[in-house]
């Protein structure tokens, strides 16, 4: 018994990093916009919903015209991000911008703003969709292309399983030491660097002799196989991880954005107008939420304009996870909540034999983001607004 | 010699708080002039109105004869006014070298980057060793110099200082008040607000005496050093 969950976890684990990746993505769009405004944008899911349907859309109309599944993929996806992007910059020109030109200090007022603006968001793309097609139901075709499933490399699979297995360790090695730190209810905020590197050395400890203990089961002779559209998503994400860092770092745009995040009036004397700034944070947030919509699609298939909330709301656990405002607790936030969702969704079923089965996963999102309310507001990583990644 | 910056009687509110009652001082080209007065005396506010920060309700604000109130700080700031702002107010989570592009980000021309940001190396070498560390984990007296540094990488007309010496060693105010004054020989035109009023009215070619929103006595720096009451008040007798 205990052997074969063993065997389950790479292919648990990498289906989790899988949905992580697209957590994450939606997870930056919160926290860049709560890094600039504090203000929680939960209009950000329903953003996210306007990207699949757009992506779903831009399917359906362009199958026939375009042959090429990947080139159809990418047009897809940039106009999804596109559309995501112009009803993000819209929501904050239309909805938050004048609430803080009114000078409005009660933060209750902006979050209400936000929930209005979902439910708009979602009417709306159901009326648009029940006037265009008479259902607002749709499904991503499929293509045999992305659904062909291939072995990883034997190397690649072990390199896959090791650094599952390494974030799967960190993830509880660090999970005991907060609730350690909280029981004894240390002053020190966040680990040093040198508490990260004794917790990393012990996780790779961990590993090994995991690895090493279970190295049969581990690696069965059917190997490590991935599906074409989940490796897409790894790519597609990728590329959009390491665009932003690097837009955020190394940009003149990301200076400005984080140096508006840390204190606007000061930006303003640089000669930032702030309101650019949010604009384009909106817009950034937005077309990555977009592409997120598009990969998920993808991946599930059936949108709708109320697709958003559930990954929504995990995507939102990701970013306070991470430490809200925080880009690259964002991410990270992200990968560990996708994992920690399949273990849940996966080993539930298991332990309980069936009783409960993978629909539970949704709630231990839910149980993470009231633990770490209830016990680390900041999140893991912490840190404030505006760092650079 | 040219007026560059002329306030026509300016008054400002904060919520019912008149904190400016009609403040009127002009600074000429070339010049060092400074703006001394107790605690919530205004200086601040004066310097805010000027550039930006807040709006004043009545007067006139002209800068290279063109009317700047009304304009929104990021507006003011492209007209050539640079403002070190009370409390140095530097991007704790920027790096240094950060801080200063951040500076210069009206400026699109990297050449000119470049050479300002040498510039601001050679005034403050300080801060060349530490181009890679955060703003935050700058010493007081860094952040000042970054805080200047920043200011003079949009090149201004004019830099408006606030209170530069505040939570300084005496050792490092003297050095600050030297640069200024190297600056001023650079050709800087500096409107300075200064606790420090000895120290101000030494480096200072005229000055301003304010007194809870008003100007009470003006005159050249060296009349004012002189002056029986700003001795009393200001200069310990
Ligand atoms: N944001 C604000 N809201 C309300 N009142 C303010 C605000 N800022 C300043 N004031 C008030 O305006 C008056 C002038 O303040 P200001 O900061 O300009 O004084 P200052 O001369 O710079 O003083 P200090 O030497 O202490 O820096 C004070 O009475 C102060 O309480
Ligand atoms: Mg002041």
């Amino acid at each position: 018994m205990f052997e074969v969950l063993i065997s389950l976890l790479p292919s648990v684990l990498l289906e989790g990093l899988i949905l992580g990746f697209v957590y994450a993505m939606i997870a930056l769009g919160y926290t860049m916009v709560y890094g600039v405004l504090e203000l929680i944008n939960f209009a950000h899911s329903e953003i996210f919903m306007s990207g699949a349907v757009a992506g779903a859309e831009t399917f359906i109309l362009l199958k026939g015209t375009i042959a090429n599944p990947y080139l159809l993929l990418l047009v897809a996806i940039i106009i999804g991000g596109a559309v995501a992007a112009f009803v993000s910059v819209s929501v904050e020109r239309l909805a938050y911008r004048p609430l803080r030109k009114r000078g409005t200090t009660n933060r209750l007022v902006p979050l209400i703003t936000a929930i209005g603006a979902s439910f708009f968001l979602q009417d709306l793309v159901r009326l648009i969709e029940g006037l265009w097609n008479n259902a607002f139901y749709r499904r991503y075709p499929t293509f045999d292309a992305f659904e062909r499933t291939y072995n990883l490399p034997v190397w690649l699979g072990d390199i896959v399983i090791i650094l599952s297995l390494f974030t799967f360790f960190f993830a509880i090695v660090y999970l005991i030491y907060w609730v350690g730190v909280r029981l004894a209810r240390a002053k020190q905020k966040r680990p040093t660097r040198n508490t990260l590197y004794a917790l990393s050395g012990l996780s790779i400890l961990f590993t090994v002799l995991f690895s090493l203990k279970y190295r049969e089961v581990l690696t069965t002779d059917m190997g490590l196989s991935i599906q074409m559209k989940s490796l897409l998503v790894i790519v597609v994400s990728l590329a959009m991880l390491f665009g932003l860092n690097w837009l955020v770092n190394k940009t003149k745009l990301g200076v400005a954005i984080r140096a508006v995040a840390q204190d606007a009036q000061t930006a303003s004397l640089m000669g930032i107008n702030p309101d650019v700034i949010i604009s384009r944070t909106f817009l950034i947030g937005g077309f990555l939420g977009g592409v997120a919509g598009v990969l998920f699609g993808l991946l599930y298939t059936l949108v709708h304009p109320y697709v958003g909330f559930i990954p929504g709301i995990k995507a939102f656990t990701a970013a306070v996870l991470g430490g809200i405002g925080n880009i690259t607790g964002a991410a990270v936030g992200g990968l560990v909540l996708g994992m920690l969702e399949m273990l849940g969704g996966t080993y539930l079923t298991f332990l309980t034999n069936g009783a409960m089965g993978t629909e539970y996963k949704d709630i231990l999102a839910f149980v993470i983001l009231i633990l770490i309310l209830l016990f680390r507001p900041q999140g893991i990583l912490g840190q404030q607004v505006g760092e650079k990644v | 010699m040219k007026k560059v910056l002329e306030l026509k009687s300016v008054h400002t509110y904060y919520g019912h708080i008149h904190a400016l009652k009609g403040v009127s001082l002009e600074v000429r080209e070339g010049e060092i002039v400074t703006l001394i007065g107790a605690n919530g005396a205004g200086k601040t506010t004066t310097l805010r109105t000027i550039s930006g920060m807040v709006a004043p309700r009545e007067g006139e604000i002209i800068f290279e004869g063109q009317r700047v109130n009304h304009l929104p700080a990021y507006e003011i700031v492209k007209r050539g006014i640079g403002h070190v702002p009370e409390g140095r107010r530097i991007f704790p989570r920027l790096t240094v070298e950060e801080n200063l592009e951040i500076g210069a980000y009206l400026t699109n021309d990297r050449q000119a980057v470049a050479e300002r940001k040498a510039e601001v190396f050679d005034l403050f070498p300080r801060l060349a060793e530490r181009r890679r560390q955060l703003g935050g984990t700058l010493s007081g007296g860094e952040q000042q110099m970054l805080a200047i540094g920043r200011a003079l990488m949009q090149d201004p007309r004019i830099l408006l200082l606030d209170e530069p010496s505040m939570g300084l060693a005496p050792v490092l105010v003297d050095a600050i008040f030297e640069i200024i004054v190297e600056l001023n020989k650079r050709g800087k035109t500096i409107l300075l607000v200064e606790q420090n009023a000895l120290l101000a009215l030494k480096v200072a070619h005229r000055g301003y005496v304010l007194q809870t929103g008003e100007i009470t006595l003006e005159g050249p720096a060296e009349e004012l050093a002189r002056n029986e009451e700003v001795k009393k008040a200001y200069l310990g007798g």
